[in-house]
């Protein structure tokens, strides 16, 4: 299904695991760099450069080029979400970010920030960047370069960005813990093909 | 100062070729693993893959924005000056592919822009009687790099104590190392030379048997064994795990049982040349046999 940022509550409610998801509207970038300084400011009482209400944040480290004074997106897939599982339930509760987009899912204390405040995870294809890309119309901003190319915070421009698989719901539902479990029950079979 | 001329213009033409395409034998076990998946989400997962990777090449850009770390293993005849010119194609490539410059400080997380830095690019030579010095890059990306595992087994947990060491990797690691992954299996040495080869059994063409038969049979047994588990593309479910494992081994010390093991994603890239004594530069993707 369509979807357009910003989210509302009833948007991201509504969706089940396993659900596609093309988006449209502004996605902010943010990783391990700008989830620490975001938090910072919380703390101190500071405002963000862009207000993330209702807003989805993309885990991703982009290769982005300036040409002709103009920033443009190259590649840009997602990168590994579990290195800001420390930060993410926090994050979400703080900023009410309504969608989180990334690769490979997120622990128990992200599930249940995300059933608490009614927020989702949509799963992009990890490695996907060429294709991430030509999902991404326009670059909207850029704030804290200072982090670096990949760790800066990047308002792009998504027009049918996806596709994306709602792999954790806003309401307690993890494809991951699901899979896990799953995982644990071929363990039996595992052992006795290798004989260990 | 004509070979670092050469050598930098080598290395920025191995890191394009890793970086905007996969080799013919790792597009060939995706290809391979489309058309057997019977899970809905892993064949979607594994059709972006594909649809990705020829977008890439059509439009030569980097297949994955984390093009990941430069690494390089060198064979062969000795060349004057051979790491300034890689570390000279390497910034030349970041601009110019362009790459993602990925490289910082490990503490202050500083970002000289052009992934150089102390140790960076990494560089491991091995000096041979050839008349040829073989480069080959490795773009290591972290998602999988940070998946790395090592175990210093004791003798008598032996063959089975390795096997159940793969197996907890490949599962701890889940979907973190965008998978279906190559697991490289690095089996005695040192604690630092089992995970050496374990890099370097990752740079083995899929399709390549092991010259010894009994690892061969053990990278039968593993990939399928692993592919049981049920992980799947992107860790969202399936049959397909890993695309291949590679084992690789040396000599350990007696009272020793180094385990490395490397996982390397679905976007194993890399890229060989050799150049000849007369400077002349021959190049292929899948390796030189």
């Amino acid at each position: 299904m369509k979807l357009k940022t910003p989210l509302s509550e009833k948007d991201v409610r509504d969706l089940r695991l396993g659900d596609d998801v093309i988006l449209d509207g502004i996605i902010y970038t943010g990783r391990d760099e700008m989830h620490m300084r975001a938090l910072e400011y919380a703390h101190e009482g500071r405002k963000l450069p862009y207000d993330l209400q209702g807003g989805a944040v993309f885990h991703t480290g982009p290769i982005m080029k300036k040409d002709s004074g103009k920033w443009k997106v190259l590649a840009a897939g997602p990168t590994t979400s579990s290195r800001m599982n420390s930060m993410e339930p926090e994050f979400i509760q703080h900023f009410g970010v309504r969608a989180i987009i990334g690769k490979g899912g997120m622990s128990r204390p992200t599930v249940q920030a995300m059933e608490r405040f009614g927020c989702v995870y949509l799963a992009f294809t990890g490695g996907a960047a060429v294709l991430a890309a030509e999902g991404i119309s326009d670059v909207k901003g850029a704030e804290w370069l200072d982090l670096g190319m990949p760790e800066a915070m990047w308002a792009l421009e998504a027009k049918g960005f996806g596709p994306l698989t709602v792999a954790i719901d806003a309401h307690g539902n993890s494809l991951y813990a699901n899979l896990d479990k799953k995982v644990q029950e071929n363990m039996a079979q595992v052992r006795k093909r290798l004989g260990i | 100062m004509r070979s670092t001329k050469l050598v930098e213009e080598v290395t920025v033409n191995l890191l394009r070729t890793a970086a905007t395409t996969l080799p013919d034998d790792v597009l060939e076990a995706l290809r391979r693993a489309e058309r057997e998946e019977t899970s809905e989400i892993a064949r979607t997962q594994l059709r972006t893959v594909l649809e990705n990777v020829e977008s890439a090449e059509r439009l030569s850009l980097p297949m994955c924005q984390d093009t990941g770390m430069p690494l390089f293993f060198v064979t062969g005849r000795c060349l004057p000056h051979l790491e300034e010119g890689i570390r000279r194609g390497v910034s030349r490539a970041t601009a110019e592919i362009p790459l993602r410059p990925n490289a910082v400080h490990p503490l202050t997380r500083h970002n000289p822009g052009d992934n150089l830095g102390k140790g960076m690019p990494f560089l491991h030579y091995h000096q041979t009687d050839d008349d040829f010095t073989e480069i080959t890059v490795m773009p290591k990306g972290a998602g999988s790099e940070n998946m790395t595992t090592l175990a210093m087994l004791t003798p008598s947990q032996g063959l089975k104590g390795v096997k159940a060491f793969v197996v907890e990797s490949v599962v701890k690691a889940g979907a973190n190392p965008c998978p279906p992954t190559i697991v490289g299996v690095g089996i005695g040495g040192s604690a630092d030379e089992a995970l050496l080869l374990s890099k370097q059994a990752v740079l083995r063409r899929l399709d390549d048997e092991n010259h010894d038969p009994a690892l061969a049979a053990l990278e039968f047994d593993l990939k399928d064994a692993l592919n049981l588990l049920g992980i799947g593309p992107m860790g969202l479910g399936g049959s397909t795990t890993v695309l291949a494992v590679k084992v690789e081994t040396a000599f350990t010390h007696t009272a020793s049982l180094p385990v490395g093991i490397t996982l390397q994603c679905w976007a194993a890239r890399r890229a060989s040349a050799r150049i000849a004594k007369d400077g002349s530069v021959t190049y292929s993707r899948e390796g030189f046999l």
